[in-house]
């Protein structure tokens, strides 16, 4: 009998455990505690680092500001159209990502390309189209280049850079960023590895669940 | 007595033929199993795991009209790549596939590799065969 209540208490400890064992997914970058009075109490935040407001064109030639972002979980990568070495296969994985959430209206794929000087607007809306990619969950934004790299390597964590000796002419990571609603980096998974975009894919749905602070 | 000399001889063409086929099917399944290693190295990447090629952008591999009517051209494509533009499963690709390095008996392998797979048979494709295509390259 003694035997038993235990069991009983063994298997109640570990539903319990179970039950507070919600997943939440880490918060990446830099962070600092800030102190400030609200209504005259002194209150100690953290605040963490954010993607920084950009301006980029997309496929369709329309503006597009880090404003039509807000409210929106995203996922971010960065490549080139006549990329020959890893982006075919971070663009067959990003499909499946596409095809999980294009009808999800708070849910968005922002493919920077680094080349600008080639990727032209024209350049990238043929792309877009002969990836089967319409409407509007999957941008292809070209901006100023300097500006993107300093994006990829400071804000999103993917290193990018231009090299003569590479197959394409550049370099680039092929992780694929995960940024909650509060433009904080919340998962970074290889692109190329079609398990860990499966967990990408299982993390949207985490972080749809989570509850945004106001 | 004459039942059994024409079940022996039957019995002697059939261990004939087999042990013709099985030394061609060893030398097959040579150059196919390196052709996987070839395939996933170099040509992966963008054809796809099973030769589904991506969208719009890249051709499959899966098209065994189209293989066939370029079976001669394909150590050269391989070798040079292919700039102009080609119809495969009925829809038009006009990106550009880079340059393979890759030795002739790779190339076999490859192609004894792809042309097998994915839905296609067309047997082996042997080093000799890919050195007398190669050098019939118009470049």
């Amino acid at each position: 009998m003694r035997k038993l209540a235990g069991g009983v208490l063994l298997i109640l400890l570990w539903s319990a455990c179970n039950l507070n064992n919600k997943k939440t997914l880490p918060i990446f970058g830099n962070r600092q505690a800030v102190t400030k009075t609200v209504n005259g109490q002194t209150v100690t935040d953290t605040v963490y680092q954010t993607i920084p407001a950009f301006k980029f064109v997309n496929q369709y030639g329309d503006s597009i500001s880090s404003k039509a972002l807000d409210g929106h979980i995203y996922v971010t990568d960065f490549f080139f159209t006549s990329c020959p070495s890893i982006c075919p296969i971070m663009q067959r994985n990003m499909l499946n990502v596409y095809n999980a959430f294009k009808d999800t209206a708070d849910v968005k794929i922002i493919s920077y390309t680094i080349d600008p000087r080639d990727d032209s607007v024209p350049v990238l809306k043929k792309y877009a189209d002969k990836l089967g990619i319409s409407g509007n969950s999957w941008w292809f934004l070209r901006g100023d280049k300097a500006t993107v790299y300093q994006l990829a390597e400071k804000s999103y964590l993917v290193g990018v850079s231009q090299d003569s000796t590479a197959a394409g002419g550049y370099v680039h990571q092929g992780y694929f960023v995960l940024i909650d609603k509060e433009k904080r980096v919340r998962g970074s998974y290889d692109g190329t590895d079609p398990k860990q975009v499966d967990q990408l894919i299982a993390d949207i749905k985490t972080l749809k669940a989570e509850p945004v602070k106001q | 007595m004459k039942l059994k000399v024409i079940s022996g001889i039957c019995l002697l063409l059939v261990v004939l033929v087999w042990s013709c086929q099985s030394d061609e099917s060893i030398e097959f399944n040579r150059y196919y199993s390196s052709g996987i290693a070839v395939y996933q190295t170099h040509c992966q990447n963008c054809h796809g795991a099973n030769g589904e090629g991506l969208n719009g952008l890249i051709p499959p591999l899966t098209d065994s009209v189209v293989l066939k009517t370029y079976s001669i051209a394909l150590p050269c494509i391989i070798k040079n790549g292919l700039k102009q533009q080609i119809t495969v499963s009925g829809k038009l690709f006009d990106g550009e596939m880079p340059a393979v390095s890759l030795t002739p008996i790779e190339i076999a392998q490859v192609i004894t590799y792809v042309t097998n797979s994915f839905g296609n048979k067309r047997g082996l494709v042997t080093d000799d065969a890919v050195a007398a295509d190669l050098a019939k390259c118009a470049l």
